[in-house]
């Protein structure tokens, strides 16, 4: 078993990423030895490395993404889609705001690149015809019956095992050390973590990669960008969702 | 051909089960009523002059503390059965013979355990652990191998052109030839098998009859043996007993371990793979607490049985001390391994699946993972049903209507007036043959919250002012 590492900033409220700009001085042995020029190419190479964001660039940190199906989404989204290997919350004041259409042209893709999509305990009935109806390969997907004691245990095994292409979770309660876990098995698998949570949660810290909150606008429901994980510049972004 | 004979001479007594203390004379006596004989004596009435086929009133007289008891056909047949299964391992060829002996062809299985030495190292490891007194001898044909057996020669004799040398000097008495033949050759004079042998074959024939002359052929390799062979039993059960009561799922953990391991050897013994087992928690007075564990394809892996079993059993309630485990698998399927292809990119999903399933069934119950499919009606609650997770799902076309991603476990009445009829309505009338008619015009609606829902008035009512609307769905 993996322990949960406590000193993580739990302060961190979601404007920001996780990983902070990180600053690599060049060795000056090295400086002494070889001459200027392939030093600073040292430090170039250094610097490309994906992990490494430098905040006056503009380029963004290149990842692993899988297309959301809405060019309005995916321009705002670092990578131009979904992350892969990370949590993604979305976060929902009512059923029925459109919450489950975003997420489907990432799963047609999947299961139809053969990628099992396990739904942990939904609220409701999946609706075969109108998941066969968007494309959705419905011998890839499981739905899976839990107490709600056991969702996150559910959840996480999911995640890690890295044989699931895509998770998805209704987690009404669960604190930041939970989703932590669930982030971390996110990570491990290398497995699309979505994660649908109550409005009321947007004021709660959370390790998710991508925090979308889902709002009923004037004419059409609204989303907006809380935190994403290698994006900087405007804090919060919404575009409206049904064209 | 490279026979391997195993004679238990004192499987009679060994595979009773009396309370008999060891250091009392005792013998095990067959035949009628008025006749009973010797079968075997435990080494102690030996001593006094107790001997096989010796009348039973003649050893009461030369020992009057003998204990007696009949001999259990049955139970010797169930040993030596239990030990034709461990003899399984060392070849798919055994064979039993009698009421005490075994026959194994090893010339096949020679490369796989290293060698003559190696295998008969691992045999005689065995032979100690078991606890049966046995003598082994290996020989080109079963029925040389059983006369070297007879005479305890721990002889290995791999060349068919050495044994009539080698049988020259066997007594006939251990030829196992029958016993009123062998009380007639004795009287002629014979005394070995190399005596025998250098007689005249048609004069022998006319003594000792063509089937007895058939045997000693069979014994010398000059005509070919068939042996019947043994099938390994196509279930399995097994049990330990605790002397106490042990009330604690952490204290069950070794004994489960052991259990499962043996049970995994079995299974990697027969080449099978099991799909369903129990496991048995025996108790003292109340009635045994069974925990069956079914899994979705044969396995054999002893830590996954394990981690199965294990999690199995820690949901269970321990409603009273437990005094004996057990196992029992009924139906041994053979197991077919995941077939792997080389050039399959994602190798990884096909194999850290099934052990997912498994691991997810084993805690939140069989029933707890399902398949959706499609089905073909028009009526929403009965266009979808749950399915196992390999079935095949039939083809149905698609619908060009709008459907909700969600649909309610029943429908339920709408509250409030929705504030918009997004599209709508869409009549479907469905059913009339079987009971549950529905005539239903469905409609797409926005309610106050701005959540798109799907509901239904009764068909050919007017929406919102005579007829309520009733919410099947959410477009989410």
């Amino acid at each position: 078993m993996f322990t949960t590492n406590l000193s993580e900033p739990v302060s961190n409220t979601g404007d920001y990423p996780l990983f902070a700009p990180t600053v690599v001085a060049a060795a000056p042995r090295a400086a002494t030895i070889a001459p200027a020029r392939r030093d600073e190419t040292a430090l170039a190479d250094v610097l490309r490395h994906p992990g490494i964001w430098r905040r006056g660039s503009t380029k963004v940190p290149r990842s692993d993404t899988l297309s959301t199906g809405l060019a309005d989404l995916d321009a705002l989204l670092p990578g131009g889609g979904w992350p892969r290997g990370a949590l993604i919350e979305i976060l929902l004041a009512e059923d029925g705001l459109g919450e489950c259409s975003l997420l489907l042209p990432a799963l047609a893709t999947l299961t139809q690149a053969r990628k099992r999509v396990v739904l942990v305990a939904p609220p409701y009935i999946p609706y075969a015809p109108a998941l066969a109806a968007a494309g959705v390969d419905l011998a890839q997907l499981v739905h899976i019956d839990s107490t709600a004691s056991d969702t996150h245990w559910t959840a996480e095994q999911c995640l890690r095992a890295g044989c699931c292409g895509a998770v998805l979770n209704w987690l009404p309660r669960s604190d930041y050390r939970q989703l932590r876990r669930l982030q971390l098995a996110a990570e491990t698998g290398g497995t699309f973590g979505f994660v649908f949570r109550p409005l009321s949660a947007a004021h709660e810290a959370s390790p998710a990669a991508l925090r979308l909150r889902l709002e009923p606008g004037e004419a059409q429901p609204r989303l907006e960008i809380l935190k994403c994980r290698g994006r900087f510049g405007e804090p919060s972004h919404a575009l409206g969702l049904r064209a | 051909m490279f026979w391997v004979c195993l004679h238990y001479p004192r499987l009679a007594l060994e595979a009773l089960h009396s309370d008999v203390p060891a250091d009392r004379p005792h013998a095990v006596v067959d035949g009628p009523q008025q006749r009973r004989h010797v079968v075997l004596a435990n080494a102690i009435a030996n001593k006094v002059g107790v001997r096989a086929r010796q009348p039973l009133a003649s050893a009461q007289l030369l020992c009057p503390r003998l204990a007696v008891t009949p001999r259990d056909e049955a139970a010797e047949r169930q040993a030596l059965a239990s030990l034709a299964d461990h003899a399984y391992r060392y070849s798919a060829d055994v064979s039993i013979a009698g009421a005490d002996t075994l026959f194994l062809e090893v010339g096949a299985s020679l490369k796989l355990f290293g060698g003559w030495p190696a295998l008969e190292r691992r045999m005689r490891e065995d032979i100690d652990r078991l606890g049966y007194a046995c003598t082994l001898a290996a020989a080109p044909t079963a029925t040389a191998a059983r006369v070297f057996a007879t005479c305890r020669s721990a002889i290995a004799l791999p060349e068919l052109a050495q044994l009539p040398l080698a049988l020259d000097a066997a007594p006939i008495v251990a030829s196992s030839l029958d016993p009123k033949i062998v009380a007639a050759l004795h009287g002629m004079g014979m005394r070995t098998l190399g005596d025998l042998f250098r007689l005249p074959r048609a004069e022998l024939a006319r003594r000792i009859g063509q089937p007895a002359l058939d045997h000693l052929d069979r014994m010398r390799g000059l005509v070919a043996e068939t042996l019947p062979r043994w099938q390994p039993p196509p279930r399995y059960a097994r049990r330990i007993e605790f002397g106490y009561g042990i009330e604690s799922h952490t204290a069950l953990a070794f004994p489960l371990q052991r259990l499962v391991r043996e049970f995994a050897q079995f299974l990697a013994a027969r080449d099978g793979g099991v799909q369903r087992f129990a496991i048995e928690l025996g108790h003292e007075r109340d009635a045994c607490t069974r925990i069956d564990i079914g899994l979705l394809a044969p396995q054999r892996d002893a830590a996954s049985l394990l981690e199965l079993a294990r999690a199995r059993l820690e949901r269970v309630e321990l409603v009273a001390p437990v005094h004996a485990l057990a196992l029992r698998a009924d139906d041994l399927p053979p197991l077919c391994p995941l077939h792997r292809d080389l050039f399959e990119t994602n190798r990884r999903e096909q194999l850290d699946w099934p052990a997912l399933a498994e691991r997810l069934r084993a805690r939140l119950g069989d029933g707890a993972l399902q398949g959706i499919a499609c089905v073909a009606d028009h009526r929403p609650d009965r266009a979808w049903r749950f399915v196992a997770l390999c079935a095949n799902r039939p083809v149905v076309p698609a619908t060009s209507m709008s459907r909700p991603f969600w649909l309610l476990h029943r429908p339920l009445p709408l509250r409030g007036r929705p504030t918009r009829v997004l599209a709508g309505p869409e009549r479907i009338e469905s059913g009339w043959w079987d009971e549950s008619d529905q005539r239903r015009d469905y409609y797409v609606i926005e309610t106050r919250d701005g959540q798109r829902a799907w509901a239904f008035v009764e068909m050919g009512q007017a929406p919102g002012r005579d007829a309520p609307w009733t919410l099947q769905g959410w477009f989410a």
